[in-house]
């Protein structure tokens, strides 16, 4: 009786996989995508599109590695400018992957089971793109090693204090752990595209890929225990690699900067844009690839609540900042208030609290958080908000800061512009890759949600 | 193939190589220094090498086509570097200078020689000591023995190095835009002398600057004597004619006024800005105005009714913002308040600070001091002589000396009948010796037209830089730079500095000295005509003593000008007509940068932010906020001015404390043959200066065009408050009676010291922990210590658009602060070097440990570890790093190379830096003192004093100390003591070892509301 009420207030709340599924026509449906499916103009056009944008990047880089990092619009006052605001900006975006894969999984939410994938492939690319940024930021970036601690023969080591020696390691870690964790979940679906492709070069490469996978009982048992040690692994990572981001700031002496609230404000912040960009990506994809029983509406409506939530959060943020800013008697502080609410960048910090925090209590409505349109419009809307949350936190902060006879503007230059749109192309270039040559929805795990694989329940 | 094997003939190799060795030899010994290999044969004065110049390679090396030919080139290559080494051979004639401190053999590779010169600007001298790196001036610095100077110098001075080393200058004498020799000009001279000769010189015109070179004046009266009906003018456009001739109004004779700051108590300057670079005596004068406002001392108090704000003007203790045409208007009212009548103004306002300053004036009688603005018409000037005679102020705060000038006529007219003269075709042969008058002579004279005229047969240009008027004329011959020759010039005072070279001439240059002894048929050495003069002065036996005593010295001793008795001629000064009020009245002004145009390649000057307007690159047309407001005009608005029918178009920057009806507009730019530094840069303001009105003038019109012009100014904010209602107290001020009442008001805000859980690193066990004060009561704003950081530094110009997105590079900067009401607010200056915190927030953040501490307490930057994150500048409160965003220093120039201070590295792109507080200079002074201890076997120490840092040692108004503060007796130290030192953002704990003493201001009580 409970099994039947149960049953049918899931169903009400929409299912988190359409009926009518078998393991085969799972297995079917998400393989064929990748092993049948003709390549369509659409993919190519989209692909094209986006490694232009990739080249372009490119070619911004390679001027500013010939010219140097004054091609931007940093200055002094304002030392970091674009460069910062998007590796925040892709750092927090690739957050929800990991959050989804492993903090969901040991929650048992297995609602993740269907956009797990490709949230964290979206997490590996996004950290990818972040990852441009420090890099090439730095005046010298051939000395970037300088920031490994390694055995040389300058009686060189990094300085420990600093939080950019921090970050190395988080980052790095974050995308290590990421990468394995992603890797070792796709072995299994590894193993069926090797064994239903036709082709022999994808037999090969699927096959080198999956490892020697056969599907068997012990196989399974290793690759579960493997599976929820990584889990327990990144899930920290998932609170610590903004928590550290947070660090490059929180450390500084900067008024906006130096702030004790940021790490879990950042980490809120960071799941927040993550999700949005889960949506914006799932939405189209369940459309384009008729996905829409595996990607239900179920799916956007828990990402929705997640970020009602740590939008909450990120907002508590501002209300703390502005607060501790008035409250706090430090005129520094009072000083950068007035400036986020008066200054010559007001537009755009009134334009954040419209992103982030107005625009958002939409989703309050059920209409709202189960309509594809109006969903993936908010999320985009988030996603800007967010940028402009790291450009108000690192640049605006910057422009006026103790003394007022430094006090200056930032004006981003084109080579700004390109290197960040071309961010967005590299990871739209890695995600139509993805979508086309990996299974972007795990075969194995929604094959798990099946009523036939309750098997444990019939006895 | 057989015909092209053809061994070259010699001729073919070197055209007409029939050099005459002793000929050349000949010429070599009558010139001085190593030159050029190739200027050998121009010495020989071979034309045949002019072909061979233009050749670029010898006939024959063009022909080197197969293995055969190759020993022609082995020819070539052999007689080149036969050639080459030629100068090996040849003994060159001695001429012996001679170094300040150290003698000649102890000169030690890596240690620097000081040589005593002086500089020269306005024909008044600056005497210096210059730093030479075996052989190479690397840095100026001013001659501590000197009186002018003290040790201090004014930006220019410092600057001048790098026009020495400017790549733009003349390299070598041309004729009709070809290349020539000196040999040639001095052979094709020779024909129009002879002809003149006959004719008693009565075609010959010299134009000079201003000079006050006793050689110079001496060889003028020879050549004068040799061609008495030649006549010598003399124009500038900076120059002196309002003062002499207030002089004659005065006391019917030209005369120069001297004045002693330290003796006056109160001082009131009526639009004279003598606290500016370039203004005769300012070195001297801002040291010892600086030196009375000690406010636990007897503190002076400074009066300023000014037009166009000035550092003077910031310094004031009460300023009356007034326009400059109403300047005289004021004098007269307040010399009749002297004279005990009641001051009469249309203003109570201001009839109540006339009568003050009457009354405060009248109180310290003997110890006051007024001062006229050279820009000033000569009734204000003879009015200030009359009020500081009534004020029995004459042989006591000021002196009437001889003229500085070696020639005082009134320039404008000289230069009027110059012009007059080259219309009415009575010149054949004009000499212009320096400046530029094509630029800058007053627009209503067509100078250009009457010197562009085939009438003006022969046109000779001495100079720089092949400028608008060397364009102009026949012969260029290519000047050498103070550093490079022989002279001697008048300081202030009277005191004659000799100048001496520092170097060969880069590009062989003749100084104007051996040019008027050319004229007069002679081919003397600049050596030979300075030291022949001085020999016919000082006939004594002891002359090489006294000679060498001169050189080492820098000047010769007791040739100051003796005060002479005058008393003003109580003559009725005709009073001019008030000016109409509501006419706009254009004031034009040198820049405080570049001067009158003549440093507008200079690249640090250019860079130099202007003291009160923080602009750099351009000039504008400066407005009050009255008048914007009034006419809808914002900084950068294009708009056009127009004087008597006459045009300039530049963009308006709204300057607070101008007045109201009044514009300001600097020359100097719009250069259109500067070089690559100066032209282009800023529009010309010289169309609208006519000899009527060389600096005042009323009638302008101001048109807005709509356009929208960039200026760069380095200044973020110019107050300190930032708008929410705070105020942020980098500067903090107090006036004198409150400071009584509340010594330590400068203090709030610092934490208590030990404010920390983890011990920090015990500095009272360094044997030494460097510290600076910084006084801005005594700091005036000058820019002296921003050009001297430059120079030693080595610090790179990055251009206008690179200074426009904030990135100019200087370690050092002077902020410029206004408080109050914006139409007559209170200025402040602040100079910010890196404040070297003991808690640097830059260190903390650095992920390569490029910015580390060291025992002695600096904050050092290790440039080669700088990966160049940029962290350590965002997270420094004071931003005072700078980064090196593209490649801004100049790797390629080869001059540039030899310019550079050998002990500091050149930086690269991609790299962090900021003020080290001149730490080679601090490493080089412990050597030392540690050689000579562990010689003398004795624990070392290195004295308080010895070490100083650049911008300490160049500042005029001796506002920087530095020294050890561990050393409780140091200089330093006890200032560090007083209570007006407060640590700028003490409150964030960074413990800076800069520190300030606050600004203490002076006000009349009776102007206190």
């Amino acid at each position: 009786m409970a099994d039947h009420l149960k049953q049918s207030a899931v169903v009400e709340r929409a299912p988190v996989i359409e009926p009518g599924h078998s393991f085969a026509t799972v297995t079917d449906k998400i393989s064929s995508i990748v092993l049948t499916r003709p390549t369509t103009n659409g993919w190519i056009f989209g692909f094209a599109v986006s490694f232009l944008a990739t080249m372009m990047m490119l070619f911004a880089l390679g001027v500013l590695f010939l010219k140097g990092v004054g091609i931007w619009g940093i200055n002094i006052p304002i030392g970091w400018g674009f460069a910062i605001v998007n590796f925040v900006w892709w750092i927090g975006i690739g957050h929800a992957g990991t959050l989804i894969s492993a903090i969901l999984l040991l929650l048992r939410q297995s609602w993740r089971n269907s956009i797990n994938r490709f949230a964290e492939a979206m997490t590996l690319f996004a950290v990818a793109c972040a990852g441009v940024f420090p890099g090439v930021h730095t005046g010298r970036p051939w000395l970037d090693y300088w920031m490994f601690p390694y055995p040389n023969t300058m009686n060189y080591w990094p300085q420990f204090r600093s939080p950019l020696i921090w970050d190395v390691f988080a980052v790095s870690t974050y995308f290590t752990v990421s990468l394995l964790f992603w890797f070792i979940g796709l072995i299994p679906d590894f193993g069926t595209l090797r064994d239903r492709a036709h082709n022999k070069y994808a037999q090969m490469i699927y096959g080198l890929l999956s490892m020697g996978w056969r599907g068997s009982a012990r196989h399974w048992a290793r690759y579960e225990m493997a599976y929820l040690l990584l889990a327990g692994l990144a899930t920290p990572l998932v609170l610590s690699v903004h928590t550290v981001v947070s660090f490059d700031f929180a450390v500084g002496i900067v008024p906006g900067w130096h702030t004790t609230i940021f790490p879990p404000y950042f980490v809120a912040g960071a799941i927040y844009s993550g999700f949005a960009m889960v949506l914006m990506l799932a939405i189209p994809i369940r459309k384009i690839y008729n996905l829409e029983d595996f990607i239900t509406d179920r799916h956007l409506q828990n990402s929705a609540k997640v970020m009602l939530a740590t939008g909450w959060i990120v907002a508590y943020g501002y209300a703390i900042e502005a607060f501790t800013g008035w409250y706090g008697g430090n005129r520094y502080d009072a000083g950068l208030l007035y400036n986020r609410l008066h200054g010559p960048y007001a537009f755009w910090y009134y334009m954040l609290l419209l992103c982030n925090i107005g625009i958002p209590q939409l989703l309050w409505f059920r209409k709202m958080r189960t309509h594809p349109v109006f969903l993936f419009l908010i999320s985009f809307v988030i996603l800007v908000g967010m940028w402009l949350e790291r450009f108000v936190i690192i640049v605006i902060s910057l422009t006026r800061d103790f003394v007022p006879s430094s006090f200056g503007m930032y004006y981003p230059t084109k080579w700004d512009w390109m290197t960040y749109i071309g961010t967005i192309g590299m990871f739209l270039t890695a995600m139509f890759l993805f979508v086309r040559i990996l299974p972007m929805i795990s075969i194995f795990e929604i094959r798990q949600l099946l009523p036939e694989a309750k098997v444990e329940g019939k006895h | 193939m057989e015909d092209v094997k053809q061994k070259p003939k010699p001729e073919d190799v070197c055209p007409g190589k029939k050099l005459d060795r002793a000929a050349v030899e000949e010429q070599l010994s009558r010139t001085s220094g190593p030159e050029y290999w190739r200027s050998l044969e121009e010495l020989a004065g071979s034309s045949e090498f002019r072909e061979m110049m233009h050749r670029e390679f010898p006939k024959g090396a063009s022909e080197w086509l197969d293995s055969v030919s190759r020993r022609g080139f082995l020819q070539l290559m052999g007689a080149s570097l036969a050639m080459a080494g030629m100068t090996g051979c040849t003994r060159l004639p001695l001429e012996e200078i001679v170094p300040y401190v150290r003698q000649p053999e102890q000169v030690i590779p890596g240690r620097p020689m000081f040589y005593a010169t002086a500089f020269t600007l306005g024909g008044y001298a600056q005497p210096l000591l210059v730093e030479s790196h075996l052989g190479r001036p690397t840095k100026i610095e001013g001659n501590p023995l000197h009186p002018a100077s003290l040790g201090a110098t004014d930006l220019f001075a410092q600057a001048s190095i790098l026009a020495m080393y400017d790549p733009d200058r003349a390299q070598s004498v041309t004729h009709l835009g070809d290349m020539a020799s000196w040999s040639e000009f001095a052979k094709q001279l020779r024909g129009p002398l002879v002809v003149q000769k006959a004719l008693q010189g009565a075609g010959i015109r010299i134009l000079t600057q201003t000079v006050s070179s006793p050689t110079f004046k001496d060889q003028m009266q020879s050549f004068l004597a040799m061609y008495p009906q030649a006549k010598w003018h003399v124009y500038e456009p900076v120059n002196r004619d309002n003062v002499l001739e207030g002089a004659k109004l005065a006391f019917g004779q030209p005369v120069e006024t001297r004045y002693d700051f330290s003796q006056a108590a109160v001082i009131l300057s009526l639009d004279a800005d003598f606290m500016a670079a370039g203004s005769p005596g300012n070195v001297r004068y801002i040291r010892d105005f600086a030196a009375k406002r000690n406010p636990d001392a007897d503190m002076s108090r400074l009066y300023v009714i000014e037009s166009t704000p000035s550092p003077t003007g910031a310094k004031a203790d009460h300023r009356l913002p007034v326009r400059a045409s109403e300047v005289e208007g004021f004098s007269r009212s307040l010399a009749s308040a002297l004279g005990g009548s009641a001051a009469a103004s249309a203003n109570p306002g201001t009839a109540k600070f006339l009568a003050a300053v009457a009354a405060d004036l009248a109180k310290h009688k003997g110890a006051s001091l007024v001062i006229a603005g050279d820009h000033q018409p000569p009734a204000v000037h003879a009015i200030a002589h009359a009020m500081n005679a009534a004020l029995g102020n004459v042989g006591k705060t000021v002196f009437y000396t001889d003229p500085v000038d070696a020639n005082p006529v009134n320039q404008t007219e000289s230069l009027r009948e110059l012009v007059s003269d080259m219309r009415a075709g009575k010149v054949d042969l004009l000499v212009i010796v320096g400046g530029n008058p094509v630029y800058d002579a007053p627009a209503d004279l067509g100078f250009e037209d009457a010197l562009n005229n085939p009438k003006v047969a022969v046109r000779v240009y001495h100079g720089l830089y092949q400028n608008e008027t060397a364009h102009l004329c026949h012969w260029n011959l290519n000047s050498t730079h103070y550093l490079e020759e022989w002279s001697d010039a008048r300081a202030y005072d009277g005191t004659v500095s000799l100048v001496q070279p520092l170097i060969a001439p880069l590009y062989g240059g003749h100084s104007a000295h051996e040019l008027i002894s050319a004229l007069m048929g002679s081919d003397a050495t600049g050596y030979d005509i300075v030291r022949s003069y001085w020999q016919k002065q000082h006939t004594g036996a002891d002359f090489e003593a006294f000679w060498r005593k001169t050189l080492n010295d820098g000047f010769v001793a007791g040739t100051a000008y003796a005060p002479k008795q005058l008393s003003a001629k109580a003559v009725a000064i005709p009073a001019a007509a008030a000016p109409d009020s509501a006419a706009l009245e254009v004031n034009l002004r040198r820049d405080p940068s570049i001067y009158d145009g003549q440093f507008s390649n200079n690249g640090w000057l250019q860079e130099l932010p202007k003291p009160m307007s923080k602009l750099t690159w351009d000039n504008a047309i400066q407005i009050g906020p009255k008048m914007a407001d009034r006419e809808g005009l914002q900084s950068m608005d294009v708009v056009t001015l127009e004087l008597d029918g006459r045009k300039v178009t530049g963009p308006v920057w709204i300057q607070a404390g101008h007045p109201d009806h009044s514009v300001t507009v600097h020359l100097g730019y719009g250069r259109t043959r500067a070089g690559r530094a100066g032209t282009g840069a800023g529009f010309d303001a010289y169309p609208l200066r006519t000899t009527g009105a060389l600096w005042i003038a009323l009638g302008g019109k101001l048109t807005k065009t709509g356009d929208h012009y960039v200026l760069a100014s380095t200044q973020g904010f110019q107050t300190m408050d930032i708008g929410d209602g705070e105020t942020r107290p980098a500067v903090r001020q107090a006036t004198l009676a409150e400071y009584r009442k509340e010594p330590r008001f400068a203090k709030e805000d610092e934490p208590p010291a030990e404010l920390t859980l983890y011990p920090g690193f015990d500095y009272k066990k360094s044997p030494d922990a460097w510290g600076m004060t910084i006084d801005l009561n005594k700091c005036v704003g000058c820019n002296s210590c921003i050009v001297a950081c430059q120079s030693e530094n080595n610090i790179p110009v990055v251009g206008k658009d690179q200074t426009q997105r904030g990135r100019h590079m200087h370690w050092l900067r002077v902020d410029a602060y206004y408080q109050g009401d914006r139409d007559d607010p209170s200025a402040y200056f602040q100079p910010v070097p890196c404040q070297q915190c003991e808690n640097a927030p830059c260190e903390l953040v650095c992920p390569v440990g490029a910015t580390v501490h060291s025992s002695e307490g600096l904050n050092d930057m290790v440039y080669n570890r700088c990966i160049g994150t940029r962290y350590c500048s965002n997270n420094c409160p004071y931003k005072v790093r700078r980064f090196n965003f593209l490649l801004f220093q100049d790797w390629e120039t080869p001059q540039y190379k030899i310019m550079r201070n050998p002990d500091v590295t050149v930086r690269s792109r991609g790299v962090m830096e900021k003020c080290t507080y001149c730490v080679q200079r601090i490493s080089e002074h412990r050597i030392d003192a540690e050689t000579a201890a562990v010689r003398e076997n004795r624990p070392f120490h290195v004295a308080d004093g010895s070490i100083q840092t650049a911008c300490q040692q160049s500042c005029p108004a001796n506002a920087i100390e530095f020294g050890n503060i561990n050393d409780a007796g140091s200089k330093v130290a006890k200032l560090k003591s007083l209570d007006r030192n407060y640590g700028l953002l003490a409150d964030l704990n960074t413990r800076p070892r800069t520190t300030y003493l606050a600004e203490i201001r002076n006000p009349n009580p009776e102007l206190e509301t």
